[in-house]
């Protein structure tokens, strides 16, 4: 079936299998490999993109539930060589390590601070705490959070394309 | 990753005709809505529906949480996110907010439905001990027309509910009476795990009196365990923590768990009575507008 | 292609060398633009899915795969007969074992390799294993170590000729027995306790995999593959597939963690391989999560028995007695003349008068492996062993746990100290670093706090550990993997511009290694870091080495890098004393310069000093062109990173749940390069110590069914069960490093678990009498040890 899935303001349409999984459908899309996926059962996190907004687990959507939304990954936090206030958090704290977590990690950010732009550390605590990271131990993406909510507009662009 | 087998998919775009198209495509079609219950099992394959109806378009219909004088209405399709965040809900039944802090992670509940979990009539599945506790009716949709069936008598058997086969559930309904208090107090391994037993419960008092109780438990049996027998004990008494205690030793005594991962029997037993006094404790302090 | 400023302005002082640089690698990732194995397409592929036995112990009595292969786009269907004539139906291991890569005769875990489907596409291939017919006849299997030797336990290694018994390895041993004896017979306290540390997972985000591209016409295998020691596995293959080394090549890419998990060989990359190599496309496997807990390359599972004494309030003597349970196939990895990896080490921190270790090895029907998710070969076992047991002895003479062990440390003076089980630890002041972990807890403030919560009834637990460990292997004198030395090298050329490019062969997985390594180019040279390349992870392109992994990084490439820079220093320092027309030793250094000694206006930079080796007419007598040097670096000796860490635990009278409150660590491993990337090791290792003492668990049934499969079942902390961790330091310089680094990336996974289980005894010792549990800590187990019952974990 032909699927039309808006991803980060681009209609993408293919014919694929009414089984193909959203998180497939977004990695088959070329340069949209930064959406992961670590687990069978929908508790790594890995694959969290937003969907109209609210971050959703890729791997538990079928693509043709998501055509009519709007899905947004991790391709689309950079806008115009500006990187966003998460992204810049995540550098500036040292958020991660092998990176595999990381997409995940800044979509729900990025959703978190969109709905409660200022949360305390508790809350933070409990928005990422569908995703796993092996690597960080969590301590630094909360400190990233917490930067990138206090520099909502990007102080300066520390790293250039 | 796992992947499904494979299924033909349809989008429903009404009520009625979702289900038509579950008469018309007979036992192997399934209804999806979150999905966070069904396509891990598909993933798993565990479960192989020949074809999936997508009933997430039917938010007018199904999806709103409505003071409708006696009765509190939530929508079939209502998320997780949502019930989490009624103010609605948690002034008349704080039980919900308890519940959905710890029900999944917060990425699940944005797509998890309240439909979706009491359907799966997973054991372990918190709402189902929440709307039993809560007296709560269902509002089943057929090809004929409508039927209103209380929750006690929803889950049939583990993973069965009293949905038919051409038949949606599309309504909870939570009736409203004075002096109502409730809590969840749940205990799990870790964050967003199944419960390793948890306890719903909810009080009416009036004039210092228990005038109704609902007591219920989350994955110590083999479907939601509805405790009569210690709400029959709670009934015209005052609220005491002697009472609650004993409260809790029936819990303890007429659930039956099973030994798994999560812990043995003996340890299961302790958690019902130990979360029946709890969450009776505060389900009374909330009733009596005396919670901190 | 991406430049990394590292602050806010050009003003403020910028660390050229050892300092808190964020990291060059974080502009790929933080986009999404990581290139991790399962991202790579090329033309022509194909996928691989893995049929898995159900059983743990059965005979495969037949295997028809017609079904499978009419299925639409399956290309083919692979099973041990058709190994079998390539030679590939069993592969060496690191142990010198064999393991099937598909199973034969017979399967012997659960979720053991059976038949390998090459298909068009990942969906197909999954379902076509489904269509693979395989009749079984279940044997009983034994998944209990104890239990493995009994006599009538089943034979699950009769593929081995002369093998009669589930007997892995003959006892290896360490230490004196007679001086152990003695030390026992003057003592005046002894403790023992049976000690398990359970089966546990290394479970990195992202599973294992490989695309395997040989191209017929050149011979060329190309190799794709997240690989902790790719040149390794390439001298494996050619041998192991008899194909020509010098036409494999092993990319690893980003690796989405490692943690001991991507070291082993696994059938899947051997089958990827032969699929390629047949069908002449490129072939990608990549399992799930399932596939990984159940057949890649477990942790621990160590079943101990141990007693330790004490004398005049100092701890004396230790005897430990180990079943090392290393399932179907023994592939743990370790260096050959170290069977029991680096157990001896149990002897710990301790100035002992005597130690006597027996370890031996058992087959079960579960996944090989053993040695994994930062166990510094054994170190993590050994060091939970002599903490538990330190603590037991405590209890038992009453004293406080810290304050015996402060009485029992090896002392400063007595470095370089020779353990009783013949190592030397380089370097040490342990109670300074203990008591700098008590000032950041507030140690005798949390006692307070213990004693009125427990006039309350509330069940508050300090648990302290001490830690010594070993890693950097090793010396080629003492250390090899199946016969390559464990050696690593580096490789630095410096270009006319002064711009730099430094080759390595460590593998990083997350540690930084182009950001940390830059700036030792940078600390030796002046080059800043942004001005220095490091490549990795090709193997046609990096110098020769074991990989990373035993925390090797910082002890052996690291140390080759500064040996290598200082190899180029050294050159330009004859260089610049032509430029100069002065002598070498007339010549100082201060970071990027040569100057002449008592007239340091007359210098010559480093980038000068390159263009000049490129373009100068005239080099130093005898010395070639070019700026560059090549080193393979011998350590001397292991290094001893070592540290005290302290938890503060809280337990739910009621429900027995464990909540880990603080927990702080203090860490001593030398001289840190960047202290930002070790404290972020060091979170990460102690957020896994919380989930492998509080709920991470591999565990079967009588079966031998696999009943942690999942991520539902086997479970990681999440953000929520990690505090903030308080980190503190100490800094004992390594004698024999170049930079006096130690290396760190395991500790955290070495001393957390001790200090987590210490606490959590210590919770409930006074008012439920527990004096032991076993990991993991859940909360049913903790409610059962509460009732006097506490029941190893199986």
């Amino acid at each position: 079936m032909e699927v039309t899935i808006n991803i980060n303001g681009q209609q993408v349409s293919r014919d694929v299998e009414p089984r193909t999984l959203l998180v497939h459908f977004i990695r088959e899309t070329p340069g949209l490999t930064g959406t992961h996926w670590g687990c069978d059962t929908s508790n790594c996190g890995a694959c969290v993109v937003t969907m109209d907004g609210k971050a959703v687990k890729s791997c538990t959507m079928l693509a043709a539930m998501a055509a009519g939304h709007e899905i947004r990954t991790v391709e689309s936090l950079e806008k115009n060589g500006q990187l966003d206030p998460v992204q810049q958090g995540f550098h500036e704290k040292h958020a991660l390590q092998c990176g595999f977590c990381t997409p995940g990690m800044l979509m729900t950010a990025r959703a978190l601070l969109d709905e409660n732009p200022n949360p305390t550390e508790a809350e933070i605590r409990t928005a990422i705490s569908g995703g796993i990271c092996r690597c960080t131990g969590y301590k630094n993406i909360v400190a990233a959070i917490q930067w990138a909510a206090e520099h909502p507009a990007g102080e300066r662009q520390e790293v250039q394309a | 990753m796992q992947t499904p087998a494979s299924f033909e998919y349809e989008r429903a775009t009404s009520v009625d005709g979702a289900i038509a198209s579950l008469a018309r495509l007979g036992p192997e079609a399934r209804v999806i809505a979150g999905g966070h219950s069904l396509l891990p099992m598909m993933k798993l394959r565990l479960a192989q529906p020949e074809h999936l109806i997508d009933i997430n378009d039917l938010e007018s219909e199904l999806a709103y949480i409505r003071d409708e004088g006696g009765e509190i209405a939530i929508g079939a399709l209502t998320r997780h996110v949502d019930l989490l965040g009624s103010d609605l809900l948690a002034r008349h039944f704080p039980i919900f907010r308890d519940a959905e802090e710890v029900i999944a992670d917060p990425v699940v509940r944005n797509r998890g439905t309240i439909g979706g979990s009491l359907c799966q009539a997973d054991a372990a599945e918190d709402l189902s001990a929440v709307c039993t506790a809560v007296k709560a009716k269902v509002v089943i949709r057929g090809q004929n027309g409508s039927r209103t069936v209380p929750m006690e008598e929803f889950h049939v058997g583990p993973y069965v509910t009293a949905v038919g086969d051409s038949e949606l559930l599309t309504e909870i309904r939570l009736p409203l009476f004075p002096g109502a208090g409730s809590a969840h107090e749940k205990v799990e391994r870790r964050a967003g795990d199944w419960a390793i037993a948890a306890a719903s419960a909810a009080l009416w008092i009036d004039s210092s009196t228990i005038s109704q109780a609902g007591i219920a438990l989350s994955a110590v049996g083999l479907t939601t365990i509805h405790l009569t027998r210690a709400e029959e004990l709670l009934r015209g008494k005052p609220p005491s923590e002697g009472l609650f205690e004993q409260a809790g030793q029936i819990a303890s005594e007429d659930c039956s768990p099973n030994a798994d991962g999560r812990g043995p029997v003996d340890y299961k037993r302790h958690l019902a009575g130990v979360l029946t006094k709890r969450a009776l404790t505060r389900a009374a302090q909330r009733a009596l507008k005396e919670e901190a | 292609m991406t430049i990394i400023e590292n602050l806010p302005s050009p003003q403020t002082e910028r660390p050229i060398g050892f300092g808190r640089l964020k990291r060059k690698e974080d502009a790929r990732f933080i986009r999404g633009k990581g290139n991790y194995l399962d991202d790579i397409r090329l033309p022509g592929m194909v996928y691989g899915a893995m049929l898995r036995s159900p059983y743990a112990h059965a005979k495969i009595v037949s295997i028809d795969t017609s079904r499978a292969l009419a299925h639409p786009g399956v290309a083919a269907v692979v099973t041990a007969k058709d190994l079998e004539t390539l030679g590939l139906a069993w592969m060496p291991t690191i142990s010198y074992d064999t393991q099937a890569v598909l199973a034969g005769d017979k399967v012997r875990f659960q979720g053991q390799e059976v038949a390998f489907v090459i298909a068009t596409d990942e969906y197909t291939a999954n379902d076509a294993t489904a269509l693979i017919d395989v009749e079984y006849e279940p044997l009983p299997a034994v998944v209990n170590a104890r239990k493995a030797l009994d006599p009538d336990a089943p034979l699950i290694r009769d593929d081995k000729a002369g093998q009669r018994d589930n007997l892995a390895s003959p006892t290896w041993e360490a230490g004196d027995e007679e001086s152990t004896d003695k030390a026992f017979a003057e003592a005046d306290t002894i403790v023992s306790r049976d000690i398990i540390y359970p089966r546990c997972h290394p479970a990195p985000l992202e599973t294992c995999g490989m695309i395997a591209d040989f191209n017929p016409e050149t011979g060329q295998l190309d190799i794709y593959n997240g690989n902790q020691a790719p040149h390794a596995h390439r001298t494996v293959y050619a041998h192991v597939a008899g194909l020509a080394e010098h036409m494999i090549r092993i990319r690893t890419g980003d690796i989405g963690g490692g943690f001991g998990n991507k070291v082993p060989v696994y059938p899947g990359y051997v089958c990827a391989i032969a699929g390629s190599i047949v069908a002449g496309v490129p072939v990608k496997w990549v399992e799930n999560r399932s596939e990984n807990l159940m057949s890649t390359g477990f942790a621990r599972d160590y079943v101990m028995r141990a007693e330790m004494c004490s004398k005049d309030g100092k701890v004396t003597g230790l005897r430990v007695d180990v079943i090392a349970d290393h399932g179907a196939f023994d592939s743990t990895a370790q260096p050959t003349k170290f069977p029991a990896g680096f157990f001896h080490i149990v002897c710990g921190s301790y100035d002992l008068e005597a130690s006597y270790v027996k370890v031996k090895a058992v087959y079960t029907n579960k996944a090989p492996g053993g040695v994994a998710y930062r166990c510094s070969f054994r170190i993590t076992e050994a060091v939970y062993l002599v903490e538990r047991m330190v603590d037991a002895l405590a209890l038992e003479m009453k004293t406080d746990p810290i304050e015996l062990r402060m009485k029992s440390f090896i002392k400063p003076e007595q470095f370089p100290y020779e353990t009783t089980t013949g190592w030397t630890y380089d370097s040490g002041n342990y109670a300074e670093t203990m008591k700098v972990a008590m000032d950041i807890a507030g140690y005798e403030e949390l006692r307070r706090e213990q004693a009125e919560k427990r006039a309350r009834g509330e069940l508050m637990g300090i648990g302290v550990s001490f830690f010594t460990e070993g890693v950097g292997a090793g010396p080629r004198k003492h250390m090899d993997i199946l016969g390559l030395a464990m050696n690593d090298g580096a490789d630095l050329r410096v270009h006319p511009s002064g711009k730099a490019v430094v080759s390595i062969s460590a593998q990083t997985q997350g540690q930084g290694h182009e950001t940390t390594f830059a700036q030792i180019v940078a600390e030796e040279l002046g080059i800043p870091p942004e001005d220095v390349q490091v490549r990795h992870g090709d193997t046609d392109r990096s110098p020769y080495g074991l990989g990373t992994y035993g925390s090797r990084s910082t002890p052996v490439s690291g140390a080759a890098v500064a040996v290598v820079s200082r190899k180029v220093r050294d050159k330009a320092r004859q260089i610049a004393a032509t430029m100069l027309e002065t002598r070498a030793e007339d010549l100082a250094w201060e970071k990027g310069r040569w100057y002449v000694k008592g007239d340091p206006e007359k210098g010559v930079l480093i980038e000068e000093i390159a263009q000049y080796a490129y373009s100068g007419d005239t080099m130093p007598e005898g010395m070639e062109g070019g700026l560059d040097a090549q080193v393979i670096y011998d350590p001397p000796n292991l290094t001893y990173p070592y540290g005290a860490y302290i938890a503060v635990v809280d337990v739910d009278p009621d429900t027995a749940q464990v909540k880990v409150r603080r927990f702080i660590a203090v860490d001593d491993c030398g001289v840190r390069i960047n202290p930002m990337v070790v404290e972020g090791q060091i979170h990460g290792g102690l957020a896994e110590g919380i989930g492998i003492a509080l709920m991470e668990l591999i565990s079967f049934d009588e079966e031998g069914n696999c009943l942690n499969s999942s991520f539902m079942d086997y479970l990681i902390p999440t953000a929520l069960e990690c505090p903030d961790f308080e980190l503190g330091d100490t800094e004992t310089p390594c004698p024999h490093h170049p930079l006096g680094a130690k290396g760190v990336g395991e500790s955290p996974n070495v001393g957390s678990p001790p200090a987590i289980v210490n606490a959590v005894i210590d919770a409930l010792h006074e008012t439920h009498g527990v004096d032991h549990i076993d990991m993991p800590c859940t909360p049913a187990r903790v409610w059962a040890a509460m009732q006097g019952r506490p029941e190893p974990p199986q």
